[in-house]
């Protein structure tokens, strides 16, 4: 087989790789706008926010030591034990269930029947506020994200593909990880939504508000449930990237990579944000492959949004969303 | 009743925002939010400790106290314009805004305004012609002396040849990361080996496609000149392909401990230039230690005295405050301004015995400024992190930059830039 084949196989399956990546910061998206018709900004935050606070719970970190320390003149940092990466991931998502329960009360409840727009800059304050409370929380340091999960290369299939084609392909384990874990979660959202009462109560919501509550459907509780399922999806996104990147304030911007594939699949579609991430993914390495060398490079943060938009020419709503239809 | 309200408000601004007029005033542009605040803290942390620590144990500078009060650029080049127009107005006497992107901004600016323009290790490389560029400082090195010293290390590790070799250049897409491509390519020509750059577009939070580049070419070497958290997870693609850590070599940007601590062990054996020392073991840490963290002075936590990045915010402090030295010398006067700072940068003649003198034997290669030459020794050391220990090690002793290839090319550069900014050449 020639060489460049070869070689566009291995970056499509690394493409289809990083679109998981792309599609579980998507999710998060997906879930809250479905829900609430909200767009929300802080999104990549949340998932700072919940890697932040994993690390921090993990390692035993004293939060909020640096203000305690200037307010007391004290050196405390850590308590001084260790916490098992399980218990840390089910501690923190308690956390993003209780952040779930705050942001209801204190920004969405007062914001009921305000016009989209309202609520999506609500959001831009949440995360800036977030992002600057995260930082009192639990510092700005860079932090290493360790819960165990294997990454480099596979051998396996480098080992395997070598055989075949003589030339071995690289897939990182963590991208495994991260496909496995992105099939499972939305295998469980899917489920929770069909079958659940709690999952019902949601789609009714998304698709009409005031039916919902003339039927006695809280929608306070929804948009609860969502938050802190939405949470709990950007702390899955926080793990995986932050296990490549370390836990830093970048971390926010991986929001960028979402907004192409939310608009490639549709802000309303779970299977729209994977589909649209695999996608992505694919389309912007098999670009940068081929066509990158040519113009210099550096072509992906670009081309994905210019993917976007060819397939909004021909659907507007997305491949999956929902197509909206205004009468007069 | 109108006018004594005003007056009331102008004062208690006056009092709360600028510093006193007798203190010398050295602005802190600094980034301690964003996605660069990693590393932005610990160099601002240092930069202002050093001062503290003049403040407390010496009394200031010739008697005078130092302020360095700091503005929030969040390495946003518009907001760093920002923090010097709303800051120059304090008496400031220099600026040293860690940022290539805001340094270019501010070139014009503070030609204009009469105030130096200080970038240690980055800005624009051919501001080291000082009969341009008389305002900008960029000793002791510069990006193009980096590249230089790094294929001069290459060299040495290769024998001497490398003809026919392959190095990648790895580089955040921007002004900064731009910078050492056509130096590269001069020394390229020059040694016979093939250039292969790779931009990685900011954050550079994914580079997937990059790494799997190098692996389908494997060069024979990686530089990387990158910021950030494309250092991280360059250093993790770099582990995740099994590219050969000690082949692997970061600018001095691309080589503090933030940048190697993710890839955990597997990060041992990279390799990075510093034009300065580090770790703990100077003199100067003990006062500072003393003077400003003990008394709970510190600008930051305190744990950061040593690193990487602490030590070189410390570092430009100091030549700072040497310039200034050098400027109360030459005046005969305590407190000088900005003009008599700019002359102190130009005569500044910074000798090992004085960094004995200050705490820091052999932390740096000595500086003797003229007005042509406002680019310094040109010379790093290469540094390699080992992961066990959690340090640096030195990996080669000063290396200095290849003047044949570098000064056509800064004379080029500063030309070009003279004739459309209108300069007369001189140094008269």
């Amino acid at each position: 087989m020639p060489d460049q084949l070869l070689y566009a196989m291995e970056v499509t399956l690394n493409g289809l790789m990083a679109g998981v990546l792309y599609a579980l910061v998507a999710l998060g998206f997906v879930l809250i706008f479905k829900a609430s018709g909200i767009f929300n900004y802080a999104q990549g935050v949340l998932a700072l926010f919940a890697a932040l606070t994993l690390v921090g719970i993990q390692e035993g970190q004293v939060p909020f030591a640096h203000l305690i320390n200037a307010i007391t003149g004290g050196h405390l940092t850590h308590f001084g034990w260790q916490v098992p990466a399980v218990i840390a991931i089910v501690l923190t998502a308690g956390v993003m269930v209780l952040l779930a329960i705050v942001i209801e009360k204190l920004v969405l409840k007062h914001l009921v029947s305000q016009a989209p727009i309202i609520l999506f800059m609500a959001t831009i304050g949440l995360a800036y506020f977030l992002e600057g409370f995260g930082d009192v929380m639990w510092g700005s340091d860079i932090k290493t994200l360790d819960v165990g999960l294997p990454q480099g290369i596979n051998d396996t299939i480098e080992t395997t593909t070598a055989n075949w084609f003589g030339y071995g392909f690289f897939i990182d384990n963590l991208d495994i990880v991260a496909t496995v874990v992105a099939v499972l979660l939305v295998t469980a959202l899917t489920l929770f939504s069909q079958f659940s009462k709690q999952g019902r109560a949601l789609r009714a919501v998304a698709d009409d508000h005031q039916a919902a509550l003339s039927v006695g459907i809280s929608l306070r509780f929804i948009w609860v449930l969502v938050w802190s399922i939405a949470g709990f999806v950007a702390l899955v996104a926080g793990i995986m990237w932050g296990s490549k990147s370390g836990v830093q304030f970048s971390l926010s911007l991986i929001a960028l990579k979402a907004l192409p594939v939310l608009m490639l699949g549709g802000f309303t579609s779970i299977p729209g944000a994977i589909v649209g991430g695999l996608i992505i993914g694919v389309g912007e390495k098999l670009f940068e492959f081929s066509i990158g060398p040519m113009i210099g490079g550096a072509t992906e943060n670009w081309f994905a949004y210019v993917l976007a938009l060819v397939f909004l020419v021909f659907r507007p709503q997305g491949l999956f969303g929902e197509r909206i239809i205004e009468r007069v | 009743m109108k006018k004594t309200l005003t007056a009331w408000v102008a004062a208690a601004i006056t009092l709360t925002s600028a510093p006193a007029f007798a203190d010398l005033v050295v602005p802190n542009l600094s980034y301690r939010t964003g996605a660069y605040a990693a590393n932005g803290i610990p160099y601002a942390d240092g930069f202002n400790d050093y001062f503290t620590l003049l403040n407390e144990r010496d009394g200031g500078i010739g008697g005078e106290k130092v302020q360095s009060p700091e503005c929030e650029t969040a390495y946003n080049t518009e907001k760093g314009v920002e923090c010097y127009e709303s800051t120059k107005g304090t008496g400031a006497l220099v600026y040293n805004p860690l940022s290539t992107g805001i340094t270019y901004q501010l070139i014009p600016k503070m030609s204009a305004d009469g105030i130096t323009l200080y970038t240690p290790g980055y800005g624009r490389t051919s501001a080291a012609n000082g009969k341009v560029f008389k305002w900008v400082f960029n000793f002791p090195a510069n990006y193009w002396d980096g590249a230089s010293v790094a294929i001069k290390y290459i060299l040495d590790q290769e024998g001497g040849d490398i003809k026919g070799k392959t190095v990648a250049l790895v580089y955040h897409n921007s002004a900064y990361g731009k910078e050492p491509i056509r130096t590269l390519e001069e020394l390229a020509k020059k040694h016979g080996f093939t250039l292969k750059a790779i931009p990685v577009d900011h954050p550079g939070q994914e580079q997937k496609s990059q790494w799997l580049q190098i692996r389908r070419e494997k060069p024979d070497y990686v530089l990387m000149w990158g910021w950030g958290v494309m250092n991280q997870v360059a250093i993790q693609e770099a582990v995740n392909i099994r590219y050969p850590m000690d082949h692997f070599i970061g600018v001095w940007w691309s080589g503090s401990e933030n940048d190697v601590a993710p890839a955990g062990d597997k990060a041992s054996g990279y390799k990075s230039l510093s034009f300065h020392g580090t770790g703990g073991a100077y003199p100067v840490y003990d006062d500072l230690k003393k003077y400003v963290v003990d008394t709970g002075k510190a600008s930051g936590a305190g744990d950061q005295i040593g690193t990487m990045l602490y030590s070189r915010g410390m570092y430009a402090a100091m030549i700072i405050s040497e310039a200034i030295r050098k400027a109360q010398e030459m005046t005969g006067k305590s407190d000088v301004n900005a003009a008599e700072v700019r002359d102190g940068f130009e005569n500044l003649d910074l000798t090992e015995a004085r960094l004995e003198e200050l705490g820091l034997p052999n932390f740096a290669q000595p500086i003797k400024a003229s007005c042509e030459n406002h680019g310094g020794p040109g010379s790093a050391k290469v540094f390699q992190w080992d992961a066990a220990a959690k340090k640096w090690n030195e990996a080669s002793d000063w290396i200095s930059s290849d003047r044949e290839v570098l000064d056509p090319l800064i004379a080029e550069d500063s030309a070009a830039y003279a004739k459309e900014a209108g300069i007369e050449e001189s140094c008269k």
